[in-house]
């Protein structure tokens, strides 16, 4: 569990033992039944049993319901939610939706971003026009799913400034729509709007992309089984050593990406060599200790190693690439930050095949990215 | 009094009666319905429902309930059940929950696109995210697994669809990818492990069919046959078979799509091959056989008759396609729809094949269709409707 995990663990059991004793005893229990739950189906026979309780329940407990999802783990998440769905049914069609109890749950941030993302749905459910209301304080909200509300607000007051000629008010509202927005998709469409009218925009440094990066190959992948050989750059980073690689010396390359979706393409240096094994190594300069995640698209067979330690490997060739593919959570130490990506490319020849290469970013949970120092 | 007591014991008798659709292409996973009452002949859109969400997965039918899967959200992240009056389309429950696993997958498909099973009291539905619920039929949710949150490296890019099936006490759940690849017996009750096998590591899309109570795991390798209580291989065909077009069983064989179609008749321990015909190359549809005939919808949307004896072609009638959802069947009709929402029923018996019916449902439909009670459900990304 990290360290947020704990905090908002430990603010779930501080409510508890806050609430009047008769609701907390109405509900702790179940709910404590439900964020037991683990892998494989650990705690699946006590939470059904908890399930039926609390969705017995009143609507009241709501956002009592709601606060159990703060530090749960996803699988815990799902029954809660599921759970949450059932009490609000019954409160939308009772007229009965606790929706005070609800925009002040919202606004305290100290809720997890899954609970308050429910929470919001729920308003609008219950009150469209305080939904609306409520949209643009959501702009800088450490959820990137809230943020997604009043950034489509922006998308359209900037295209109605548009329409009626005010470009500086279109520009303004696109701005602060980009500066918000933590989706891909939005980003784009913000990004493209801006550029249309003559703004500058930095798509590498919103998104956190690492650009510049030492590159060495070609190392073997024969039958695919460059994945698992420990080639040198695995026991050491001597940026000036040369090695025996597929047919020539493998070397340290310098490489800076100039694509702005970050891509670190091996094709560029190396060739379009195939059934060959490559590695990418820079370092990263955190201000502080923090948890982050590191965030990866690629298309070939990879692992990533942060300072030594390996955080996960992906054994699947050309099946598609995007943005934040795989999302590994790991924990950045104040100073220098050694990152490690091995990057295999198979034997396969189609057209679509060609792509070896990788695109990683270093963000907060919620997809913000973390500047680095150097 | 007497009449109106008979006439609602006949009506509660008939309901009764029906035959459920309880998975990926119904019973026994083998595409032909098994109502004494087969659709009319004439269908008609009786209701059509709303869905929020997209979904390659069929719907399956229960009772008076018609569940359907859905996913939503800029991530295909919000994932869907909903239970549906059969009778009027009216929405009896939905639950949504959240994928935690992941979600990408190539365009043309989506997160919902494995069907949905049920044993008659509970209903599993498993997504691409390797998210599996468990729910009764009123809605209560009884376990949930993340199967990719259990084990992080089961997901395949291009997304997954294979759909579950319960035999007896065992709900057999697919995950079959180029990076961690298994099949697992999970009890129906729990969801707890009661078996779990390494597969091959390859991308596959194939679901399972049934055979003498022994679940048939068809890939890349060809076909196993596993005891649905213990996973243990009862019989293993290794010659190879698709990866996309399911097999079908009929009797005491099974039609596999393995270098065209090949006919098996496993026992325990081995499997005899009984004839081939690679000629019989189905696309993304799965086969079907309807009395003594197989059925093939080729890649370039042709259906083909051919002998279930022999595997000999007895002609080909070209449909109105391209098809990613598979033919059914009931009575002496097959009913099929392609990616353009055209609804074709055949029939079969015509001496060259003949199209009896068309209905434009005017959405993409990529999925299956489900029968029961005289009445044919399709689903798109957006609706879902009742054709009787």
């Amino acid at each position: 569990m990290n360290s947020h995990a704990m905090k908002l663990t430990f603010a779930f059991l501080l409510l508890l033992t806050c609430l009047p004793l008769s609701a907390a005893d109405d509900l702790s229990k179940p709910l404590e039944a439900l964020r037991a739950v683990q892998k494989e189906g650990q705690g699946n026979e006590a939470a059904s049993k908890a399930w039926q309780e609390i969705t017995k329940a009143d609507a009241s407990n709501l956002p009592k319901v709601l606060k159990g999802m703060n530090g749960a783990n996803p699988l815990a998440e799902n029954w809660l939610r599921a759970a949450v769905g059932v009490l609000a049914d019954e409160a939308l069609k009772a007229k009965k939706m606790p929706v005070e109890a609800l925009v002040a749950f919202l606004k305290d941030s100290a809720n997890s971003p899954g609970s308050r993302v429910v929470a919001f749905d729920l308003i609008q459910r219950a009150d469209a026009k305080l939904g609306e209301e409520l949209t643009p304080t959501l702009i800088n909200d450490v959820s990137s799913e809230l943020r997604r509300h009043p950034v489509a607000k922006l998308i359209e007051t900037g295209d109605k400034a548009l329409a009626a000629q005010e470009k500086t008010a279109a520009v303004l509202a696109y701005r602060q729509g980009f500066d918000g927005a933590r989706d891909e998709d939005q980003i784009k469409t913000l990004a493209k709007k801006l550029r249309d009218l003559g703004q500058e925009v930095d798509l590498p440094t919103h998104f956190g992309f690492l650009m510049s990066w030492k590159l060495i190959a070609p190392f073997s992948n024969a039958d695919r089984s460059g994945f698992d050989t420990v080639y040198p750059p695995e026991k050491e980073l001597k940026f000036d050593a040369a090695y025996e690689g597929k047919g020539k010396e493998a070397k340290w390359v310098d490489f800076t990406s100039k694509d702005e979706y970050g891509k670190i393409d091996f094709n560029k240096p190396f060739g379009m060599e195939k059934s060959v094994t490559g590695y990418a190594a820079t370092d990263f300069v955190s201000t502080e200790d923090r948890p982050a995640e590191i965030r990866i698209g690629c298309k070939n067979g990879w692992k990533v190693w942060l300072n030594g330690e390996m955080l996960f490997a992906r054994d699947e060739y050309h099946r598609g690439a995007k943005l934040d593919q795989y999302k590994l959570p790991c924990q950045l130490k104040k100073g220098k930050n050694t990152l490690l990506v091995k990057c295999c490319q198979n034997e396969q020849t189609e057209q679509w095949t060609v792509e070896w290469e990788f695109q990683l970013r270093v963000c907060d949970a919620t997809g913000t990215a973390i500047v680095a120092k150097n | 009094m007497k009449t109106t007591f008979f006439l609602a014991f006949s009506l509660s008798l008939s309901s009764w009666a029906f035959a459920d659709w309880l998975q990926f292409r119904g019973p026994n996973a083998a595409a032909v319905s098994t109502d004494a009452q087969a659709p009319a002949d004439e269908l008609k859109i009786a209701w059509t429902a709303d869905l929020p969400g997209r979904g390659l997965s069929a719907p399956i039918v229960v009772g008076d309930k018609v569940f359907v899967t859905c996913s939503s959200g800029p991530g295909q992240d919000t994932l869907h059940v909903f239970c549906f009056n059969a009778n009027d389309g009216s929405k009896r429950w939905e639950r949504a929950m959240r994928a935690t696993g992941r979600t990408m997958s190539h365009t043309k498909t989506c997160v919902a696109a494995n069907t949905p099973c049920s044993d008659g009291e509970r209903v599993f539905a498993l997504f691409s995210s390797n998210d599996l619920f468990a729910f009764d039929l009123d809605g209560n949710l009884l376990w949930l697994r993340g199967l990719t949150f259990d084990y992080p490296n089961a997901s395949n890019s291009l997304g997954m669809s294979q759909s579950p099936v319960v035999i007896g006490k065992t709900l057999v759940v697919q995950s079959e990818n180029d990076a961690e690849s298994f099949a697992a017996g999970h009890d129906v009750a729990t969801g707890m492990n009661k078996w779990k096998l390494e597969r091959p590591k390859a991308a596959n899309w194939t679901s399972a069919t049934l055979f003498k109570g022994v679940a048939a795991l068809q890939s890349s390798k060809g076909i196993v046959g596993v005891d649905p209580d213990t996973g243990k291989t009862v019989w293993n065909y290794e010659d190879g078979a698709s990866t996309i077009p399911s097999s079908v069983v009929s009797g005491d064989l099974i039609y596999a799509v393995s270098k065209g179609i090949t006919a098996l008749a496993p026992e325990k321990g081995s499997v005899t091959q009984l004839w081939r015909n690679e000629k019989l190359n189905p696309g993304t549809a799965s086969p079907l056989v309807l009395g003594d005939h197989l059925f093939v919808v080729n890649g370039a949307g042709v259906l083909i008759k051919a002998s279930i004896k022999n595997g000999d072609e007895q002609w080909k009638l070209r449909l109105k396609g391209p098809f990613s959802g598979s033919p059914v069947a009931a009575g002496k009709r097959i009913h099929i729809v392609n990616e353009r929402g055209i609804f074709q029923t055949i029939d079969p018996e015509a001496p060259e094949g003949r199209v009896t019916q068309e209905i434009e449902l005017k959405e993409t439909v990529l999925t299956t269709p489900a029968i029961s009670g005289g009445a044919i459900y399709v689903r798109s990304d957006a609706k879902l409707w009742k054709l009787q």
